[in-house]
């Protein structure tokens, strides 16, 4: 059966291809360690699964002081090929709307792919079905691209790296965050800020108990960067003990409305990278927050909201 | 209590803006050490956890893509498109796209959309041209910003109704564990009322937008409107 393995291995060959593209065609000051950095990203996609923890820490290590030491980043603009306005403007009138259709096959193929496997079984494993369709959806479409515009072998690499480059760190912030919040979570995070409401003084009122569990979730999410890590520790702290025992809450109610509250802390919170950071990188905006101040007014907005919710619709009174 | 010092770490050192991949690895080991992880033990554990969740990194496997469409101009048809449009204001595109969004993470199409492979290329330049041709005078930073938060808002209040989704299986497993009766249907349920929030609160926000006029607007957005015809024709 296909599994994440081959992914992973699509990944792996990916990365190692931008760190040759890189290491041939780069000539200026931070070609050199820019090629290592993708080269030891394609090492952790195409070992990681067999060379063992300790490794998997060191090499991450690794990565991060290459990411960190200023050394990497994008070619000069007048070298790397970029096209200029004008002819880019020509090619979009001469290609036309047909340039959507590439773009929209990587999610159709994602989702017929993720359907498609998990209803057929024994072809892709089903918990790898939407990572293996994504990856599919990207093959076929860049095969399809290469053959449309008759570019060389190379072409995807090259276009691949230069928005690699551009998004530098970025690109990695998520897999880092992801595993910060196992460590938190090891480290007993949860119940540390757990223990913390404790000693917040909701005088009896619902209202006020509504708002803490809201907010708490809110905020857990903002540390935590993940409102599913969130949630079993303020449903312990607060929401089956207090809101659904004590208040007799609904009990679907006190969980779906609270994990929406959580989702707002997602907003807020750069620990979220993929959500925050990377949509920041990715549209070259001058403010790496910028994603998360757009978002801001209305993520506080419905907090307010889901406290309201919960409390005139979860409770029979 | 000691661990609350990781956030102070990963806090502060966001703040004096020390590059973000070393905080967070600075911040992973103030919280291991202060739980009183062995430091090799520490390392492992922040191995595996990092190997674990390379799937994350998987998603940029699209990148190739994208690069070589915008090479060819997709970004600028994007733009194009929407100049061509009458009556297009940035407001209007990102309700659209809003509505779009939650529907369609609702009956968990949730792919359909994402920062990579739909608002890159596509949603932002559109936001760019709306914002452009509409007089309001929102910048393009502006414009891309509020088209990627409308990516995150869309899908956050809108996956919840879906069944199937992981948060709701999570939910369920939680509850299950205090002797909870969870059906994932009562919890999807449960998620309609806030995604109708989300949609009067987003979309009166980003209508509002639409509001704002720069002073002389309605003359350039006249003019806007003339050229942006004659080059679509």
């Amino acid at each position: 059966m296909i599994g994440l393995e081959l992914v992973y291995a699509l990944a792996g060959a990916m990365f190692l291809g931008f760190a040759l593209v890189t290491a041939w065609h780069r000539r200026d000051r931070k070609g050199r360690a820019t090629a290592l950095l993708w080269g030891l990203i394609a090492l952790s996609f195409l070992l990681g699964d067999y060379i063992g923890d300790m490794a998997n820490g060191l090499l991450a290590i690794v990565i991060v002081v290459v990411a960190a030491s200023g050394r990497t980043g994008a070619a000069p603009p007048e070298s790397d090929g970029t096209a200029s306005a004008t002819a880019l403007e020509a090619s979009a009138r001469r290609y036309g709307n047909r340039l959507f259709l590439p773009a929209l096959a990587i999610p159709a193929i994602a989702l017929g792919g993720t359907v498609l496997f998990k209803s057929v079984p024994g072809i892709v494993k089903a918990s790898d079905a939407t990572l293996v369709s994504l990856a599919l959806g990207a093959v076929v479409s860049t095969v399809i691209c290469m053959v449309w515009f008759r570019t060389k072998a190379q072409a995807p690499l090259r276009e691949g790296v230069r928005l690699a480059d551009g998004l530098g760190w970025a690109i990695l912030m998520p897999q880092l965050l992801a595993s910060l919040g196992i460590i938190y979570a090891a480290a007993g995070m949860g119940s540390a800020v757990g223990h913390l409401l404790d000693y917040v003084d909701t005088g009896g009122s619902l209202l006020a108990q509504v708002a803490l569990y809201c907010t708490g979730m809110a905020l857990l999410t903002v540390l935590m960067g993940n409102a599913l890590a969130a949630f079993p520790v303020m449903f312990a702290a607060m929401g089956a003990p207090l809101l659904v025992n004590v208040q007799h809450g609904d009990p679907a109610a006190v969980a779906a409305i609270g994990m929406l509250a959580g989702f707002c802390g997602t907003l807020l919170t750069p620990m979220a990278a993929n959500f925050n950071l990377v949509p920041a990188a990715l549209l070259n905006l001058r403010d790496t927050y910028g994603v998360i101040r757009a978002q801001a007014p209305t993520a506080l907005a419905m907090l307010v909201a889901n406290i309201f919710l919960l409390y005139f619709l979860g409770f029979s009174r | 209590m000691l661990v609350l010092l990781a956030v102070v770490v990963l806090v502060a050192g966001l703040v004096v803006r020390v590059n973000p991949l070393a905080v967070v690895l600075a911040s992973a080991a103030t919280a291991g050490l202060a739980a009183g992880l062995p430091f090799l033990d520490l390392l492992a554990r922040f191995g595996a956890a990092f190997n674990a969740n390379k799937f994350v990194t998987a998603v940029f496997l699209v990148i190739p893509t994208i690069g070589l469409l915008e090479r060819h101009g997709l970004q600028e048809r994007a733009k194009q498109l929407m100049r061509g449009l009458r009556g297009i204001t940035l407001g209007r595109l990102l309700l659209a796209y809003l509505l779009a969004r939650q529907l369609t993470s609702a009956v968990g199409l949730t792919q359909l959309g994402g920062q990579v492979t739909m608002v890159r290329p596509m949603l932002a330049p559109m936001a760019e041209a709306a914002a452009e041709k509409d007089g309001s005078g929102h910048d393009s930073d502006r414009a891309k910003a509020l088209a990627a938060a409308t990516d995150n808002i869309g899908l956050f209040f809108g996956e919840d109704i879906f069944l199937a989704i992981g948060s709701i299986l999570l939910m369920k497993g939680v509850m299950e564990g205090y002797g909870m009766k969870a059906e994932p249907f009562a919890l999807s349920m449960w998620a309609v009322p806030t995604a109708i929030a989300a949609l009067l609160i987003h979309g009166t926000r980003v209508m509002l937008l639409d509001r704002r006029k720069r002073p002389g607007a309605d003359a350039a957005a006249a003019a806007a409107e003339n050229s942006s015809t004659d080059s679509a024709a």
